[in-house]
């Protein structure tokens, strides 16, 4: 039996990277490197407004004076911020008379990714802002979404399109003082998406931004900003994925959420970057602040990431539940194989009275990889009524890997009710002969087991992503137990 | 079906099972008796392809194929079923999805496609009242929150499912009550075919009211003392196994 879990352990990850493919797309770089000259740079080619390229220059003399955080459960080489490029865009080919067409290689590389570009190919009801290195190729159905008064484009767009409200909202939730990586964003983000939906409307399709890395030695920075103004709903979908390279590459984003009085947000997150070879070479470094304010009365955010990529992940998706009777809920599987790393987790912090939030985290760790669950929950004194629930559960896959839970309380509020409950268990053997002894193969039954844990947390997701997520789980721990 | 030559094995050193021959043909139930402790769950796990214990010595010719051989998995494709003591819980998935997984893999290995979600419930259905089982339990996860009777009845309904030709029922009918385990055993009785076989432990004659076996065969000390007809089995229950260990105990000195 040892020696038949060896075999299956040193076996980890026959499992592909589906997406770790490079296209061959003609790319416009700036030279590697940062400055107040580089971030210049990058404002102008995106012909920004002076109040935005004042915003950069403080994020940047602000970031300047930082230090990186050292406080995670994490094992983060030395980042030579000198040596990344912060600006790369696939060239725009000669136009052909129609503004809209969009590169035929570019049109391939997100086809071959699974998200056609053209809406006559569209997937069953959603938008798409496709996000190529730095910047955004194409936002589909754009006019459409108009029709109901949502806008929905990339950030670039909005900026020129409606400054006042980027102007209001960015940084409101994520100041650029927040934290190092958030500081960094803030100084040198080159695209992301733009969306608000304007009061008394429920979105009729679900929007979804899709980031793809392509260009070696680039960092991708980029920010989404979400408005749902009164009693307003929207359904927001975020994937991500990069091409398999020995080196590491650097993702720093900030999303902001502002959702007004009776509004309800929900973001989902398929996060399946390029987690690094089994010995634990390339891979992405993500390091991301994201961020939701429950500005108004009986408003909703909630967070829903299946976390299967990336060398290192550290990303907190958290909820300040400002107004009155507002709810936050973080529903999460983080899965790490091989040598990642991930300390991820959420912030719940209650000012209004009767506030609720709800935390379902759900870690699997295989093969050598660190998975941690970080959270706070944070009652403030005028908080009175609020309640939390909190349930972390961990699930070991072999003998090499660990799972740490790192749970914070701040109560300050004595009507408070805040729960926490915690798991550790393995994938018992004994489970996985019952299946084999019904005909299941040891890999399917890992992917049935760890299937049947996340439920849970899958199930928050709108049905086609949740099976690929399905999939995606049984991917990223193929070969992993014994 | 199944010939036992001479088996021994040990567990985490320790001798279990000490040179059993047992030979199954097709049709045919064989009760398999014995106190605790005597070998009989060892036996049953190593036909079933769990790796916990260690194979000194014998073959297990299984449809002509070296049985040894071949992964759990496999062996259950090859139409072997083992009814566990104790059923394992899998939190979080589903009865349905559980069977699924099951039905088109042993489909698969058949050359067979899978079977739609219409088709598939309706097999479900079937065979659920077949061993008359609560139809919610296709919504529940697999085991999780069962009585001990609905475990032992789970376990027929998968068999139930799956056909098997060989089918080992470890102790199904500890800790049923009496209707429980007229359902069990009917269940097992329907889904009898004249090519198909089954081993039946039990500790009691009470199961072999309702599963008339063709022989019993009672395991001492990792070894096959006696083997005789259905009649033995109502020996036992009468006298217990006091005799059949003195006896043994003397065979051995003999030796």
């Amino acid at each position: 039996m040892e020696k038949e879990q060896n075999r299956i352990l040193n076996d980890v990850t026959s499992g592909e990277y589906k997406y770790g493919f490079y296209s061959d797309i003609e790319t416009e770089k700036i030279p590697k490197g940062l400055s107040e000259d580089v971030i210049r740079l990058i404002s102008a080619k995106k012909e920004e407004p002076e109040w935005l390229l004042e915003f950069r220059l403080k994020a940047f003399r602000y970031w300047q004076t930082m230090k990186m955080p050292l406080w995670a459960n994490l094992k983060i080489p030395e980042i030579d911020y000198q040596d990344i490029i912060y600006y790369a865009a696939p060239k725009p080919k000669k136009i052909t008379g129609n503004i809209e067409e969009i590169d035929p290689d570019l049109k391939k590389t997100f086809d071959k990714l699974g998200i056609p570009l053209d809406e006559q190919q569209h997937l069953a009801g959603i938008a798409v802002d496709a996000i190529m290195d730095s910047v955004s190729v194409k936002t589909t159905f754009r006019e459409t979404l108009a029709e109901s008064g949502i806008i929905f484009c990339s950030f670039s767009d909005a900026v020129k399109e409606y400054p006042d409200l980027v102007r209001r909202y960015m940084g409101s939730v994520v100041p650029y003082t927040d934290n190092f990586f958030a500081a960094l964003n803030s100084a040198v983000f080159s695209d992301g998406s733009f969306c608000y939906i304007p009061k008394g409307v429920r979105c009729p399709m679900e929007l979804s931004t899709y980031f793809r890395i392509n260009a070696a030695n680039t960092g991708q920075f980029e920010r989404t900003l979400l408005i749902a103004d009164e009693e307003s709903y929207v359904s927001y979908l975020e994937g991500c994925t990069a091409p398999m390279r020995d080196e590491n590459q650097l993702h720093a984003a900030i999303v902001e959420i502002i959702a007004e009085n009776h509004a309800e947000v929900k973001y989902s997150t398929v996060q399946n970057w390029y987690p690094g070879d089994k010995e634990g070479k390339g891979g992405i470094f993500n390091f991301v602040t994201k961020r939701g304010l429950c500005r108004g009365e009986n408003s909703k955010i909630s967070w829903t990431q299946v976390e299967t990529g990336s060398a290192i992940t550290w990303k907190y998706p958290s909820c300040i539940l400002q107004g009155d009777n507002s709810t936050g809920e973080f529903y999460s599987v983080a899965v790490t194989n091989n040598h990642q790393q991930a300390d991820t987790g959420t912030k719940m912090v209650h000012i209004g009275k009767n506030t609720k939030s709800t935390i379902v985290s759900k870690g699997i760790s295989a093969g050598f990889s660190q998975n941690s669950y970080r959270g706070l929950v944070k009652v403030l004194k005028k908080a009175s009524g609020a309640r939390n629930f909190s349930q972390c559960d961990s699930l070991l896959l072999g003998d090499k890997c660990g799972a740490h839970t790192f749970p914070y309380l701040e109560v300050d509020n004595h009507t408070a009710i805040v729960e926490h409950e915690a798991t550790t268990s393995k994938i018992g053997e004994d489970q996985i002969f019952y299946c084999n002894q019904r005909g299941i193969s040891t890999e399917d039954a890992i992917g049935l087991i760890v299937n049947g844990y996340a439920k849970e947390v899958i199930n928050k997701l709108p049905m086609e992503f949740a099976v690929e997520a399905q999939k995606l789980l049984q991917i990223s721990l193929e070969g992993s137990v014994g | 079906m199944l010939t036992i030559n001479n088996l021994k094995a040990a567990i985490n050193g320790k001798v279990i099972l000490k040179g059993i021959s047992l030979e199954v043909k097709a049709g045919e139930i064989h009760a398999l008796m014995g106190p605790n402790g005597s070998g009989k769950s060892t036996l049953a796990a190593i036909l079933a392809g769990r790796e916990f214990a260690e194979v000194l010595e014998g073959t297990v010719t299984y449809m002509g194929k070296n049985l040894l051989e071949m992964p759990a998995e496999e062996r259950s494709r090859e139409g072997i079923f083992l009814g566990f003591q104790y059923p394992i819980e899998i939190p979080g998935v589903s009865m349905v999805n559980f069977m699924k997984s099951a039905v088109n893999e042993h489909r698969k290995y058949k050359g067979l496609e899978p079977l739609s979600a219409s088709d598939f419930l309706k097999l479900m259905r079937e065979k659920k009242e077949l061993v008359e089982i609560d139809s919610k339990l296709a919504n529940r996860s697999v085991n999780e929150g069962f009585s001990g009777g609905e475990k032992k009845k789970n376990e027929i309904f998968q068999m139930a499912m799956l056909e098997p030709k060989l089918a080992i029922l470890d102790e199904t009918d500890s800790g049923l009550d009496i209707d429980a385990l007229r359902i069990v055993a009917n269940g097992v009785n329907k889904l009898r075919r004249p090519d198909t076989s089954a081993i039946v432990i039990t500790h009691y004659q009470r199961l072999l009211d309702y599963i008339i076996p063709d022989v019993v065969h009672v395991l001492y000390d990792g070894r096959i003392v006696k083997t005789a007809g259905r009649e033995l089995a109502i020996e036992l229950e009468e006298k217990g196994y006091d005799w059949i260990k003195r006896d043994a105990e003397k065979n051995n000195s003999d030796e």
